[in-house]
């Protein structure tokens, strides 16, 4: 999968924890998912339980800390994806 | 003497009906809610109907935003969320605040999370999945969820708390939220409570045989409260919430006003003189009632209407004595009573807040709602008390002010004075 791939998924995977439709369609890599995107902390964790489901790949907690932007998503998406194959 | 305190918006979630106008039209039309669980034959339930209200979960987008509908499965909440939400329309104000609503704060009861919600947590942990839970198990298992959901919808900055007292919990939380206004600790006041029985512990009644089961095939025959062939209690679901508010703080902002109340007490038998954990000390229930009266500074001939609590166990003769006897009142002269239950089965620790909906909407209107399936009075109480005032047909008629009781497990008891607003 491209990264620009993976973003288009990711805004699916986000989509149900954040009001800001507007925002959302229009997010790039450094899009900061608390600050822009206004997610509420706690549901950083359950965007990673849906993100694993979706790829069926495990992110562990340590990994699952770097995720604050899109960016750093994809870069943990995109390795563990990598592990996979 | 503090504070008058007023009820200003009124919001319900009952198996007969959701929202106040549909509530009404069922409880002046003797429309039960009770209905046939086709999953509690299946499971050998002895009693195999319930109250169960025909909620919609995609209704709560025009009350929550989707983020926080996302991932919400506590039933208990979301009827809690409804009622509470309506009631605070029904009284004027927005949902809507950037400020927290300092003056305003929530009494909101209920009994149990939801726990065929938590099965799923149940399962996960034992299958090892527990990272799999995500971040929304917590603030619907804890007790406080209701409270805080709606607290949080509504920005109450003010006392907010969760009571609970089994099946006398709804009257309960109307009485804090009412003590609170008197005594100038607060304007304004959300109160009520939510149930949801779920399968679980529907069966955990069902096993101690509390429950109706003869009446499986007919099930708007199930419930009878105060009947001879009364064999138990259904358990119903839903919320009922009101909007209490300092008498002056309504008038100043032009609110509408349903009715007042007067006043009320709750205490217990402390399981001693005949009360246990499963059943009231008469002593207790005596001195529950009596203490209302004071605190309403009202006489007992002065009460139009006993909403009762009248589960349809055999426990409705002594509560029919103890009634008499706390009112000096029998025979002819004991007041008109009904039982909510008897359409919409006894929804535990939503009981106390739905049928007080019920109270005020027969003060405001004028009426008396029927006793459903009383056509065949328990000879012991009509020794006690007149067939004419265990009403079987609605009657209009000018209700100034009702008498709202419940009594719960744990031999705790909750009344309420409600009146006409003058």
């Amino acid at each position: 999968m491209t990264r620009q791939e993976i973003l288009n998924e990711l805004k699916k995977v986000i989509s149900p924890y954040t009001t800001n439709k507007e925002m959302l369609a229009q997010i790039n890599e450094d899009t900061d998912l608390l600050k822009d995107l206004k997610i509420n902390s706690a549901n950083l964790v359950d965007i990673i339980i849906d993100a694993e489901a979706k790829y069926d790949i495990e992110i562990d907690y340590d990994e699952a800390d770097k995720m604050m932007n899109v960016g750093s998503c994809i870069d943990v998406i995109s390795e563990k994806i990598g592990q996979k194959q | 003497m503090g504070n008058r305190v007023v009820v200003t918006g009124m919001g319900v979630v009952s198996p007969n009906g959701i929202g106040v106008p549909a509530f009404l039209h069922a409880i002046q039309n003797g429309i039960s809610g009770i209905k046939f669980m086709p999953h509690y034959l299946e499971l050998n339930f002895s009693c195999q109907v319930a109250g169960m209200p025909d909620f919609k979960w995609d209704s709560l987008t025009n009350y929550i935003s989707e983020v926080t509908l996302h991932g919400l499965k506590g039933t208990n909440i979301a009827y809690g969320l409804m009622a509470a939400l309506d009631a605070w329309k029904d009284s004027g104000m927005d949902y809507e605040t950037d400020e927290p609503r300092w003056e305003t704060g929530c009494v909101f009861g209920n009994s149990i999370a939801d726990t065929e919600a938590m099965k799923n947590v149940i399962n996960r942990v034992d299958n090892k999945e527990v990272k799999k839970l995500g971040s929304r198990v917590v603030e619907q298992a804890m007790n406080s969820g209701v409270t805080s959901y709606i607290s949080g919808r509504l920005g109450f900055g003010n006392k907010i708390l969760t009571n609970s007292a089994a099946c006398a919990t709804g009257t309960q939380a109307i009485l804090m939220g009412y003590e609170y206004i008197k005594h100038g600790y607060a304007k304004r006041m959300l109160v009520g409570s939510a149930e949801h029985v779920d399968t679980y512990v529907f069966g955990a009644f069902d096993s101690m045989r509390v429950l109706s089961r003869k009446f499986n095939d007919d099930p708007e025959k199930a419930s009878r409260p105060m009947s001879a062939t009364a064999g138990g209690f259904i358990p119903g679901s839903g919320s009922g919430a009101l909007v209490l508010e300092d008498l002056d703080f309504a008038l100043a902002r032009g609110a509408k006003i349903y009715a007042e109340v007067l006043g009320g007490s709750t205490n217990s038998g402390g399981q001693r003189l005949g009360g246990t954990m499963t059943a009231a000390s008469s002593a207790g229930v005596l001195r529950c009632i009596s203490e209302s009266l004071v605190n309403s500074n009202i006489n007992p001939n002065q009460i139009d209407l006993i909403s009762g609590h009248l589960t349809a166990t055999n426990a409705d003769k002594q509560e029919i004595q103890n009634w008499c006897d706390a009112l000096d009142r029998r025979g002819d002269n004991f007041p008109i009573t009904n039982s909510l239950k008897s359409m919409i089965g006894h929804s535990l620790s939503a009981a106390g807040s739905i049928e007080t909906v019920a109270s005020i909407l027969q003060i405001v209107h004028g009426f008396v709602h029927p006793n459903i399936n009383l056509d065949d009075p328990n000879p012991e109480i009509t020794k006690l008390v007149s067939v004419n005032s265990l009403p079987v047909k609605m009657i209009k008629k000018e209700v100034n002010i009702v008498a709202k009781a419940n009594f719960g497990f744990g031999d705790v008891n909750s009344c309420l004075i409600l009146s006409k607003f003058n």
